[in-house]
């Protein structure tokens, strides 16, 4: 066998196109582009709400456009004029009351060449999919299942229809409109997202899941997510996302909340994989995410993430520790090549007795790209015996990426115990080596190592995530030898 | 009149009122302008943001000493680490006082700022030196522009200081409120090797506000090993803005001790540019009452095959804070960086506040970093343990303090300096061990 050499590899990195950039074509009806207080009225309007989420969606406006874009995070991009974009783009033929065999064949074949074909998911793994594509949730499948057992699982847009009073109560009670910036943003022009809620007691039979995708070209997607675990239940809920490959930078605005009662769990998985840009560093998108999630007693939040995507990320998925005993979890793992920039990270804030979180985050650096784990733990002076264990790992491959860590430890409690450590090191030379002559060449070495140095993270998957998320790493490191 | 207005404002009036050479006046005058552009930090400031200066700002200093104040020696004996042979460098209010200090040197160089900034056998050394690695933030801008009087060392190539320096700053409180600005050079060439001791010290119960700037070169195969007493009156804020410029397999090390002052903020800048460089920052942090400390520190590897190992312990009792935001930058040159940062802090009350912010900014790949931080207490069992064989309450909670602090301790080089610490800790803990660590 010819030695694959560190040229093989970059040529190879080089010619490699992004897997799903592909643009289906659909009719959709797209606003002009723009944004005023008309436009979110008109998003209102188009979608049917009702006066008070109308009225709420213009103050949201309102208090937008006195914020000023934030700053500080460790990435560079021109900012996105906020006045090119369209706001509401949703394919044509969407009809509230499809059914799936109403789905427009080509929207489908996209979800085929993704993988997620519904019918296949729908048999075979018994997940149930909330798709959105350009803001518009197409099809919700298992629907019938999930409503036996009480459990509402559907688009937000829906949700404000159906159970205003659920949405009314808990939306933006979590991440509020005054949160910050991009939040502020999506709150007055969310056009969709998903709807969960769990009732009393009840443990989701199976793993709802939703898939994101950017579309039509010039967009911006702004979904919201409001996930209630009511007293005592359990939903495990997976988030995937892709964009087509495009020349022009999209951006992507998202609010989740998550609001964990007392003795509930949420798991929340996301895949994230959205169009990095090309080697270039041209194109991507711009990925700016407010996750926020509460704790009450006995409750129990864990985040999992592998981000490989976006040519910007900015996400720190932040769980409140109110009640006493409850548990907050992050593990991250993100993945950076050519000119990809991330800041990610998370907040754990203890303000419960007893509260413990545990922060994982692995991030991997090749080629031009910077990556930054930026992490908050506070214990406030009232959350006795607070307990905080925090790991932070870096990879580098090659000399000109980076790796950068910035965490906030803010304590004001003496029984509170926090430990954090960080690392940063670069795959080593034996240990290449040594899988070569085994007869494993260096890609696959190194996709072995990664998988070795991400192993905590990935385990936390659910097992169809794992696999994917196992992809995509080798994927996007593909030629990064260091 | 606000602080920052006043101080503007009285520039002109204080360059009337020393002797400048024209080199020194352009400084000045850049530094005021850069002072009036940036002002005082606020919390708004990314590395301010868990110190606040406002309770500071808004006493009323006097700029200008209007008497000298006159301290008979054994009145203030107790600062001094009397049984170590050394120089001394004293100042009271801010100007030299001749009889306290004792500087009769021979081969190197310990001198006043006054005389390195006006006499012209100065001027070689002063030109490649002095304000070259100071960056321009408000407070060093403002430093620069009023700096007049400090200590001014200088070791030629191959020498060792044949016994270490001690620089000690006293504040008498003739006036309500005083400023001082303090400003040392510290130039070590190659081959050399020099101890520093400093200290600041408020004598009354009046405001005392130091903002100091300290420039260290050390030249190849130097040896600089700095170390700073703060055990300051609860009316005593200082800044200690600290710079220092490494040259191939120099060793740089600079030990803060930080017992007490209203708000301390040590800002430590060390840039790496040779190879085979080890920086060490160590620092023990002990507080009570509202004290606040903040460690703020900045290591910059520039080039391949450096070291750099940071070690602040932290222990907070009542309503004291503790802020360490360290900082590590390794470029892109600079592999082979092994940095190390490690930051641990004991909270002994409900009241008291440890922020800590452990930075890595890391552009080399073939580099060993790491940074730690722990948050905590004193372990029960250990304290049990040592009671069930009789040792008082007190007693053992020092021991165990001790043996938290013990490994930046033990790495003061000094024993006369190591003594006295020790018998500093003591007495604040309030206990009497009877042996020397």
């Amino acid at each position: 066998m010819s030695k694959f050499t560190e040229d093989d590899l970059k040529k190879e990195l080089e010619t490699k196109e992004y897997e799903y950039g592909f643009y289906t074509d659909i009719e959709s009806d797209t606003f002009p582009i723009g944004l005023s207080e008309e436009v979110v009225v008109a998003i209102s309007k188009k979608k049917n709400e009702p006066q008070w989420m109308t009225d709420w969606r213009v103050d949201a406006f309102r208090i937008w456009s006195e914020m000023e874009e934030p700053e500080w995070a460790n990435v560079k991009y021109s900012k996105p004029d906020f006045q090119a974009i369209s706001y509401y783009s949703a394919p044509k033929k969407a009809d509230p009351n499809k059914t799936l065999d109403d789905v427009d064949p080509e929207l489908l074949a996209t979800f085929e060449k993704l993988g997620i074909s519904l019918d296949e998911q729908k048999k075979l793994s018994g997940v149930a999919v909330d798709v959105v594509v350009d803001s518009v949730s197409v099809a919700t499948t298992f629907k019938k299942t999930l409503n036996e057992k009480g459990i509402i699982f559907c688009s937000i847009s829906e949700a404000i229809q159906e159970h205003p009073e659920l949405v009314k109560k808990y939306i933006g009670s979590i991440v509020p409109k005054t949160d910050n910036f991009y939040a502020a943003l999506n709150s007055a022009v969310f056009t969709d997202g998903s709807f969960c809620y769990i009732p009393k007691g009840v443990k989701c039979p199976m793993e709802l899941s939703t898939y994101f995708r950017i579309n039509q070209g010039g967009t911006g997607q702004f979904e919201r997510t409001l996930l209630v675990a009511d007293k005592g239940s359990y939903v495990s809920y997976l988030e995937g996302c892709t964009a087509p490959s495009r020349d022009e930078n999209q951006l992507h605005a998202a609010v989740v909340e998550l609001i964990a009662m007392d003795d509930a769990e949420i798991k929340y998985s996301t895949v994230q994989n959205w169009f990095p840009g090309d080697k270039e560093g041209k194109g991507g998108v711009f990925n700016f995410v407010t996750k926020r999630g509460l704790c009450e007693t006995n409750a129990k939040i864990s985040w999992t993430q592998v981000e490989t995507g976006s040519a910007v990320t900015w996400k720190y998925p932040s769980c409140i520790l109110k009640g006493a005993n409850s548990v907050g979890e992050f593990y991250s793992i993100a993945v950076t090549n050519n000119y990809q920039q991330a800041d990610t990270g998370t907040k754990m804030v203890h303000l419960g007795k007893n509260s413990k979180s545990t922060i994982i985050s692995k991030g991997i650096s090749a080629g031009k790209s910077q990556n930054s784990y930026r992490g908050l733990v506070q214990i406030s002076p009232r959350a006795e015996n607070a307990r905080n264990f925090s790991q932070c790992d870096s990879l580098l491959m090659g000399n000109e990426c980076g790796a950068h860590t910035f965490p906030y430890i803010e304590a004001k409690n003496k029984s509170a115990i926090i430990e954090h450590e960080a690392t940063t090191s670069k795959i080593g030379e034996d240990q290449i080596f040594y899988c070569n002559q085994r007869g494993i060449d260096t890609e696959k070495a190194i996709a072995l190592i990664v998988n070795g140095f991400s192993k905590e993270v990935l385990n936390k998957l659910p097992m169809e995530f794992a696999v994917e998320a196992q992809k995509l790493l080798e994927i996007s490191l593909e030629g990064s030898v260091g | 009149m606000e602080l920052k207005e006043k101080l503007v404002s009285s520039f002109l009036a204080f360059e009337a009122e020393v002797d400048t050479t024209n080199d020194i006046h352009d400084i000045r005058t850049e530094a005021i302008k850069s002072f009036e552009k940036y002002g005082f930090p606020t919390k708004k400031l990314e590395a301010w943001k868990y110190t606040s200066l406002n309770s500071v700002l808004k006493n009323d200093f006097s700029l200008f000493p209007k008497k000298e104040a006159v301290i008979e020696f054994k009145d203030v004996k107790q600062y001094f680490i009397s049984d170590l042979d050394s120089y001394k460098i004293v100042f009271i209010d801010g100007v030299y006082s001749s009889h306290l200090s004792g500087t009769t040197h021979d081969k190197i160089d310990v001198c006043l700022m006054s005389s390195a900034l006006t006499q012209d056998r100065f001027k070689a050394v002063i030109d490649v030196y002095y304000n070259k690695i100071a960056k321009e933030d408000g407070l060093v801008s403002l430093n620069t522009a009023y700096a007049r009087e400090g200590a001014y060392i200088y070791i030629p190539k191959n020498t060792a200081a044949d016994k270490p320096i001690q620089i000690i700053h006293f504040a008498t409180g003739l006036e309500q409120a005083s400023m001082l600005q303090p400003r040392n050079l510290i130039v070590a060439e190659d081959n050399t090797e020099v101890t520093i001791i400093e200290r600041h010290q408020n004598l009354s119960d009046k405001k005392v506000f130091t903002n100091s700037v300290t420039e260290i070169y050390t030249g190849k195969n130097a040896h600089v090993d700095y170390y700073k007493i703060q055990n300051d009156t609860d009316t005593a804020t200082l800044i200690d803005n600290t710079f220092a410029e490494q040259h191939s397999n120099s060793l740089c090390s600079v030990h803060t001790f930080a017992f007490g002052g209203e708000i301390t903020r040590n800002n430590l800048n060390f840039f790496q540019k040779g190879q085979g460089i080890d920086s060490i920052l160590n620092g023990v942090t002990i507080l009570e009452g509202k004290a606040h400390v903040d460690h703020n520190t900045l290591v910059e590897h520039q080039q391949p095959n450096c070291e750099s190992h940071q070690d602040y312990k932290g222990i907070f009792d009542e309503k004291s804070t503790g802020v360490f935001n360290g900082k590590i930058i390794v470029d892109q040159e600079a592999q082979k960086t092994n940095a190390f940062q490690s930051n641990n802090n004991i909270l002994l009350s409900d009241k008291a506040t440890v922020n800590s912010k452990p930075q890595l900014e890391i552009f080399a790949d073939d580099v060993k970093c790491s940074h730690g931080c722990t948050i905590g207490q004193l372990d029960e069992s250990a304290l049990f343990y040592m009671r069930s064989r009789g040792i008082a309450p007190k007693e053992a909670k020092a021991l165990l303090m001790y043996a938290f602090a013990n490994n930046v301790l033990e790495t003061v080089k000094v024993p006369q300096l190591k003594t006295r610490i020790n018998k500093i800790i003591a007495k604040k803990l309030g206990v009497n061990l009877g042996f020397d660590l």
